[in-house]
């Protein structure tokens, strides 16, 4: 119902000659859109802020993440929170806060480029498998269930740890193994969609395969790809923390799962400097959660179901 | 019934093939990266004659196909070659973390499925009120909190803070036990257990609960509630008695899924409490670049995982009939 209301406003839209009130309308008809929802709402406003942040990173953070602070010539080795240093510092001098703020760009990056990824592989191993049937079928089905096989913290691991320690070899390790569930649930949308009748219309019409694939079915499946493409955002944040944390992270980049690798391996637990490695997970935990609130992913989780055949 | 053997043999059948193909995946994995894998192993104060040997030993200087066909040989065996670090069979080495994989992951499991499926009683039935919302936004804080960061945030209270349990392994530090059976009655075990395993299932925990809650609301709706309800019982028993019982069986399924991803799934955990397991295994194993024990844990791992899905399949075929039919 949303988007056939979305659809009519864009049309109005494009009638407007004026190409700045009809930009202006679009802009309305989006919000309008978040407006409806609250946790969509919500999950927007967080990632706005973050997506602030992240851009204005260098003038936000007070320091250089990398640089040993100093004062009067001594390095300020774990220091509290202070006014200077809102967070305190690290066991190496360096401001906590100023990390924080660094590490909201890798974990956007990750989050988003990852979920595309999964989002477009999934989404067209499930229309192929749903709309052809037989042995197309069965091969990426079968493929599916391979990819269902393999351990997907171990996998990721592996291939990070062969490939060098990068972000994008994190995304890659993603992209090649988060596709799976998309794609069951997709190819069983797909097998309700394409007995419909308009299916059947383009079909007696003569509308070539790939036409009924991209103009007639995946319109009527995207909603359910944004879903999943908002729970591999959360995916995706939780990984790249996982594997920095595990420390097979990228050394260069200074994301949240760096930072607790390294108050983990600095010995900030028994020092209870609860200061440096709160504040990172508490951040982890708004992104993923802001995720599954904007592609109403709250409501895959709430209501589970079981594998869908 | 014939139908029903037909479908259980074409599950086995997909099972076969998928491992192979997982073995094989890993198989080049292993051995088209960079680096030379007997790094670890050939120390440069080496001859060049135990070199050879080495190499020969573990048939790293045939061509790849050769290679492809020891390999299977040797897994259809269970023979997993040596570890490079240990010099120890890797089979060995694997056999010894297990035990500790198992008794983590069981008892987490058994925490987080006991609670979860409770709670999704009590939420199911307090629908609409603040006891729900409260309930469902903590579930949802619990799904997106990364489980070491939840590790490490216990560790700092309940062992470094407050010093009412162990920080690290699975036993005191000096004490080896001559068997599992003495492990298992040690109290010192269950101290060690106990932060890991309430970590691990408090991650845990969601899945069940949230299956349990959504069960709980469908079931609500039948017939049978209703009459159960106009025949004047009480509440809870109607809860407990009618609805939770039928509302459970999907969640038994979601258990057998949940044992395969646990295996797997909790390199993290086990890394964070330093848990001598197999997760840790696989991490140490992978950072020193030893090879074979790394690739004998991670086909473990997914071994497990495959068959505890065919498990759920079957015993989801066998509690709700339609499945097998409808194939």
């Amino acid at each position: 119902m949303k988007s056939e209301e979305m659809t009519s406003i864009r049309n109005r839209a494009y009638k407007n000659k004026n190409l700045f009130s009809a930009c202006i309308q679009q802009l309305l008809a989006f919000l309008r859109f978040f407006k409806q929802d609250k946790f969509c709402m919500i999950g927007a406003i967080i990632y706005v802020i973050f997506i602030i942040l992240a851009v204005f990173a260098p003038v936000i953070a007070p320091y250089d993440p990398h640089e040993m602070q100093k004062k009067d010539g001594q390095i300020l080795f774990n220091q509290p929170p202070s006014k200077e240093h809102l967070l305190g510092t690290t066991n190496m001098g360096r401001d906590i806060f100023s990390q924080l703020i660094y590490g909201i760009q890798p974990a956007l990056v990750v989050g988003f480029s990852a979920a595309f990824f999964v989002v477009v592989v999934g989404t067209l191993v499930g229309l192929l498998a749903g709309y052809f049937r037989g042995w197309i079928d069965t091969l990426l089905m079968r493929m599916t269930d391979i990819a269902f096989g393999i351990p997907f913290e171990p996998f990721v691991i592996v291939l990070v740890a062969f490939l060098g320690p990068s972000v994008w070899n994190i995304v890659l390790a993603m992209a090649l193994l988060l596709w799976r569930d998309t794609a069951r649930v997709i190819r069983s949308q797909v097998l309700t969609v394409r007995e419909r009748s308009f299916v059947e219309a383009a079909k007696v019409s003569g509308a070539s395969h790939l036409r009924i694939i991209f103009f007639h079915i995946a319109p009527n499946i995207l909603p359910l790809s944004f879903l999943y493409g908002s729970l591999a955002v959360g995916w995706a944040i939780l990984t790249e923390a996982a594997v920095s944390f595990l420390g097979f992270g990228d050394p260069t980049v200074i994301s949240w799962g760096y930072m607790l690798h390294d108050a983990y391996v600095s010995q900030a637990l028994s020092r209870g400097a609860f200061y440096w490695f709160v504040p990172p997970g508490l951040c982890i935990m708004l992104a993923v959660m802001a995720g599954f609130f904007i592609g109403r992913g709250t409501e895959e989780i709430l209501y589970p179901r079981l594998k869908k055949h | 019934m014939h139908k029903k053997w037909k479908f259980m043999i074409s599950k086995v059948l997909q099972m076969i093939f998928t491992l192979w193909a997982i073995a094989t995946i890993l198989f080049f994995l292993f051995r088209l990266m960079p680096g030379n894998p007997l790094a670890a192993y050939i120390d440069p104060t080496f001859t060049k004659e135990q070199q050879e040997i080495l190499l020969q030993q573990f048939g790293l200087d045939k061509p790849l196909w050769q290679q492809y066909f020891i390999y299977f040989g040797n897994l259809l065996q269970g023979e997993l070659g040596n570890s490079f670090f240990f010099k120890e069979p890797v089979i060995k080495i694997i056999w010894n973390v297990l035990p500790n994989t198992i008794y983590l992951m069981l008892s987490s499991l058994i925490i987080a499925y006991v609670i979860g499926t409770l709670g999704g009683v009590i939420l199911a039935w307090k629908r609409g009120t603040k006891t729900e919302t409260v309930g469902i936004v903590l579930t949802l804080f619990t799904r997106s909190a990364p489980q070491f960061w939840v590790g490490m945030v216990v560790l700092a209270i309940f062992s470094f803070k407050l010093n009412w349990f162990p920080s690290a392994g699975a036993s005191p530090a000096g004490i080896v036990y001559d068997s599992e059976i003495e492990k298992l009655l040690s109290p010192q075990f269950y101290k060690h257990l106990l932060l890991p395993s309430l970590t691990l299932a408090v991650y845990l925990l969601g899945l069940p609960l949230l299956l349990m809650r959504s069960n709980m609301m469908d079931v609500m709706n039948e017939a049978y509630v209703d009459m159960a309800r106009m025949r004047g019982l009480k509440e809870w028993r109607i809860m407990l008695k009618y609805a939770a019982r039928n509302a459970a069986l999907p969640v038994i399924t979601a258990m057998a899924v949940g044992i395969g991803y646990a295996i797997g799934g909790n390199v993290v955990i086990e890394t964070v409490f330093s848990w001598p397991g197999l997760g840790r295994l696989l991490v140490d194993a992978v950072t020193s670049s030893d090879y074979p024990l790394a690739q004998g844990a991670f086909i473990l791992i997914a071994a497990v995982m495959v068959f505890m899905n065919l498990v759920a399949d079957l015993l989801y075929s066998l509690l709700d009939p339609r499945v097998s039919v409808r194939r």
